[in-house]
């Protein structure tokens, strides 16, 4: 592997040696097919942004359904057809399949593909100061693998018997059996296609991103000075490269279960009017198996949104983001954490009560690094010089969502409390806030921050500012009153609550909630607007407008394959030199040497200007190879 | 009529469109220069103004509206694990208020100004031992409540308590009770079951002779009680709002939870001053099509009444007394007593094997 990294580094390398030297290919290379880190990121862009269009309308589907559960919904029956019963309301059962797809969807192909795959691959190269990614051919494969995985998750929406339905958690026997639930037949086959095909997408992609932030730093970027994005995309990578496989071997032992009469996850099964054969395989194995990935997973979602939150919250409040290391630190805690504590979602199934023990502690220790990233957060604020860009307020949202949705965990982590809330609509309104509209605004936030130097031009920032305030005020009112609907007990996955006394409440609040998703969903139009006209109209971008101090904004305004024409910069600071005291502006490029900084250097950075010197051969990591 | 909505709906987006196209060509002719669009005050007065809005809705509404979001408690632990949840709950709306106040202060009050420098500040590790180490006070303290709750809650149940079947199924509920006079529930094997024999029961146990089958979960006041938990085909979950109990039902494995109710259906009925109150008990682990629909109800009598109930209930076996046929001969008469099927009467005895073998 190492072999093929450095050829493939050494071949890009020299092709850039010629200044101003283009890559010539034809559409389908450049576009298509490119091995190329920017387009391969823009590809992953704008998929999860088609996906994430799909899940908020099948979300906005079954949102109709709990907050008008009256309203006739006849006239979506040109688009679901049979979906739609005769007196006019969503099947219960697609119901269901909407509610997975919309939790498939959103979990894997936006916030994990759309937000890492996206951000990975354009903020990594030309973060660290790297041509490419360490195998463009690999990054290739990983897009196309997910593409493909996409077109099998896609074309199971429209089969007749529906997509999967058994919830994105798919816990057999319920996805195992299409006795069951109709779902659970092609249509589960085509998830279990398609997850396979994601998990080697996500595999593919990770590996890479942890080679070239191993090997591919430029000269000077130590890891010290490597900013919060990277650490979060190296964190992420590690996570998913750990826990990906383990799904993968879920999914494997499910597709035997289903297909060739194995019984690893099913045993003492009797469903419509017969025994079937099984006998001593565990539905709570599979759940162990699941969660092993699905808990990491949520970092997976939130970690890379919390990096580039770091980033912009720094270069937006004019300061260095506070307590740099604690970051770094709690960030690889919590990617450790992450690892031992999936049980606590099965604190009820019937899991030996001691593990409920064990994992209730594991569980609550994470919210200590988890606060200490909201009080960094809290004091970068503190005393900056606050400028809103749409991205600083997506952000501003991000840390308020990760506060909101994140304090809850304390009530569904402690064992006793969540028998109670658990699979109830707090825990919507938890996960929900924490992990979906926090990551989600972070992914917001990065295209509004790097749309500069993704498309060349600037977005619109007043539509920006409509846009922000619209879906945070619609998130909240989309998920806030889901903490009372949950601490009065309602169950999750309900097509309705009338047949209950105890349920029977709340229609003004699911009204309100289902409003709110509509509003909001319509609110990312503008967005997607703003996004599009910006590609080809919006005002053209300098090479760093938002004075920021990373490697990426030394690119020229459009930067071409290899990223930097001319030799790599190289870094001689950390990532947050922003007003610094003396310093003629407000922020210092990590390629400015102290050499040149004397008026605003600090006395341990003086001294490092003698190692700038003799920087030929000082930290060596580009020159070398070649 | 879709035409003209559709025609103005067109149009409207139009002229937005046109507004935008307006607005902006008229800000490239402005000057680009600022440092931030001029926006950045009325973004800055917007946070604030959502902070104070929301938090003040938000301690509103929950004062409010107290009693509609909250279900009233009947069960011991229940008590306990409310308490600890107000407990949870009272620190983490102290701590979401300070620092939702502190961050949306200081995006105000640090807001973009000409000439206005950042503080150049890297860290400060006093404060940041501080605030890792009150986190983890807490953290602590909540943990050491939680898991003594929970290790009683999840502890052996003692002898006196009653044993009680639930059995989950695509989409209702089935009860069984281990019969009159003991606490023994008999042995069940999913290969059994039919669409009469619907628990499995395995006749060759003789406990199994006098269980029954009920139409709702019938509960003593102020008795332990053990719900032996299963299911036939896929997962599901006992849900008991008001008793705060919550287990999964799961095919191939035997789940429990004990608990005591505190209060009878009628003590409740005067307590919430509804008169039609009924516990109920939902299934919250997504089962399929009507897994919004498995209901069943819950009765809460008081001791005497429970005795009552249960010993005028007869046996799945009297009932059903085809299955006498599964019985081992050894086991006949005895099961005819326990079945509550006369055993005296010579006659009865043939009718019975009789019928068996006509079968």
């Amino acid at each position: 592997m190492a072999t093929a990294d450095i050829k493939v580094h050494t071949e890009t390398h020299h092709d850039d040696h010629g200044h101003d030297h283009e890559h010539h290919g034809n559409f389908w290379t450049n576009y298509v097919f490119s091995e190329d880190h920017k387009v391969i990121a823009k590809q992953f862009l704008i998929t999860g942004m088609a996906w994430a269009l799909i899940g908020g309308t099948l979300s906005v589907i079954f949102r109709l359904q709990l907050g008008f559960p009256e309203a006739s919904l006849e006239w979506l029956r040109p688009v679901l057809g049979g979906w739609i019963t005769v007196d006019g309301k969503i099947d219960s059962e697609f119901y269901l399949a909407l509610v997975t797809m919309h939790g498939t969807i959103m979990v894997f192909f936006v916030l994990t593909a759309g937000l890492s795959g996206t951000f990975s691959n354009f903020l990594i190269p030309l973060q660290v100061g790297a041509r490419d990614m360490a195998s463009g051919f690999m990054n290739m494969l990983s897009y196309w693998f997910f593409f493909a995985s996409s077109c099998f998750m896609f074309t199971s929406l429209f089969i007749s018997t529906g997509p999967a339905g058994g919830g994105w958690t798919v816990y057999p026997p319920l996805s195992a059996l299409p006795q069951a639930i109709q779902g659970s037949g092609l249509g589960m086959t085509l998830w279990l296609i398609s997850m396979a095909l994601f998990i080697v997408s996500t595999l593919l992609g990770g590996i890479n991103y942890i080679t070239t932030i191993i090997n591919m730093r430029t000269s000077g970027m130590s890891f010290t000075r490597m900013p919060l994005t990277i650490w979060a995309f190296f964190f992420t990578a590690v996570i998913g490269l750990l826990s990906f496989p383990v799904l993968f071997g879920a999914a494997l032992l499910l597709i035997f279960d289903r297909s060739f009469g194995t019984s690893f996850f099913l045993s003492d099964i009797y469903i419509a009017g017969e025994a079937l054969p099984h006998v001593g395989g565990s539905p709570i194995l599979f759940q162990h198996l699941f969660w092993f990935l699905g808990h990491p997973e949520v970092y997976i979602v939130l970690l890379p949104a919390l990096g580039i939150t770091s980033e912009i919250i720094a270069t937006n409040s004019r300061k260095p983001i506070f307590g740099y290391k604690a970051m770094v630190g709690s960030m690889l805690f919590i990617a450790i954490l992450s690892f031992v504590v999936w049980a606590h979602h099965m604190f009820v199934t019937g899991m030996n009560p001691f593990l409920g023990s064990i994992f209730t502690l594991l569980t609550l220790i994470i919210a200590v690094p988890s606060a200490v990233k909201i009080f960094n957060y809290v004091t970068t604020l503190w005393k900056g010089n606050i400028r809103f860009t749409a991205a600083m307020m997506f952000s501003i949202g991000l840390v308020s969502f990760f506060l909101t949705g994140g304090i809850t965990g304390l009530f569904l982590g402690n064992s006793a409390v969540d028998i109670q809330l658990h699979d109830t609509y707090f825990v919507v309104a938890h996960f929900h806030l924490v992990m979906g509209s926090a990551s989600f605004f972070g992914m917001v936030a990065g295209v509004y921050h790097w749309f500069p130097k993704m498309f060349g031009r600037m977005m619109d920032e007043r539509l920006g500012g409509i846009h922000f305030w619209l879906t945070f005020v619609g998130v909240y009112m989309v998920f806030f009153p889901m903490h009372y609907i949950g601490i009065a007990g309602f169950p999750r996955r309900y097509y309705s609550w009338t047949n209950f006394e105890t349920f029977n409440s709340f229609a003004d609040l699911n009204m309100l909630v289902s409003v709110a998703a509509i509003i909001t969903l319509f609110a990312q139009f503008i967005f997607l607007f703003n996004f599009f006209y910006s590609i080809f109209r919006g005002r053209k971008a300098s090479a760093n407008p938002w004075g920021a101090t990373t490697l990426e904004w030394t690119t020229p305004r459009l930067p071409q394959h290899g990223n930097w024409p001319g030799e790599i910069p190289t870094v001689y600071r950390w990532a947050y030199d922003y007003s610094k005291p003396g310093a003629k502006e407000d922020f210092i490029p990590q390629t400015i040497p102290y050499s040149e900084t004397p008026e605003s250097n600090l006395p341990h950075e003086n001294e490092l200007i003698k190692l700038e010197m003799g920087n030929g051969g000082a930290i060596v990591v580009d020159d070398k190879k070649h | 009529m879709n035409l003209i909505i559709g025609i103005g709906v067109v149009l409207i987006l139009a002229i937005v469109f046109m507004i935008f196209r307006i607005t902006n060509l008229v800000g490239l002719v402005k000057s680009d220069k600022e440092a931030v669009s001029s926006g950045n005050g009325i973004h800055a007065f917007l946070m604030m103004a959502f902070m104070v809005l929301s938090l003040s809705g938000f301690f509103w509404y929950s004062y409010v509206h107290f009693d509609s979001y909250t279900l009233p408690v009947a069960s011991e632990h229940g008590m306990i694990t409310d308490h600890l949840f107000w407990v949870t709950m009272v620190i983490c709306v102290v701590a979401f208020a300070v620092i939702s106040i502190a961050m949306f202060w200081f995006t105000y009050k640090y807001q973009y100004r000409e000439g206005q420098k950042a503080a150049y500040l890297v860290d400060n590790h006093m404060l940041e031992i501080i605030w890792t180490l009150i986190p983890a006070v807490v953290m602590a303290l909540l943990i050491f409540r939680g898991l003594r709750v929970w290790n009683e809650i999840t502890g052996p149940a003692t002898k006196e308590a009653i044993n009680i079947e639930l059995v989950g199924q695509q989409f209702y509920w089935t009860v069984r009770y281990p019969g009159a006079s003991d606490e023994n529930l008999g042995k069940f094997d999913f290969r059994l079951i039919d669409p009469i024999n619907e628990f499995g029961l395995d006749l060759t146990d003789k406990n199994s002779f006098d269980d029954f089958k009920a139409d709702a979960l019938y509960l003593p006041v102020d008795q332990e009680v053990l719900l032996k938990i299963r299911a036939k085909d896929v997962l599901h979950s006992v849900f008991l709002p008001h008793f705060r109990v919550k287990m999964d039902a799961v095919p191939g494995m035997l789940t429990t939870f004990k608990f005591k109710p505190t209060k009878t259906t009628e003590q409740m009925r005067t307590e919430t001053g509804n008169p039609k109150f009924n516990y109920e008990m939902a299934c919250t682990e997504i089962c399929g099509k009507g897994h919004f629909s498995m209901k069943f109800s819950v009765v809460v009598v008081s001791q005497a009444e429970y005795q009552k109930w249960r010993a005028s209930q007869d046996s799945w076996l009297k009932l059903n007394p085809g299955y006498m046929k599964m019985v081992p001969e050894n086991l006949r008469e005895y099961a005819l007593i326990r079945s509550g099927m006369e055993p005296d009467n010579g006659s009865a005895e043939q009718g019975v094997l009789k019928s068996v073998s006509n079968r």
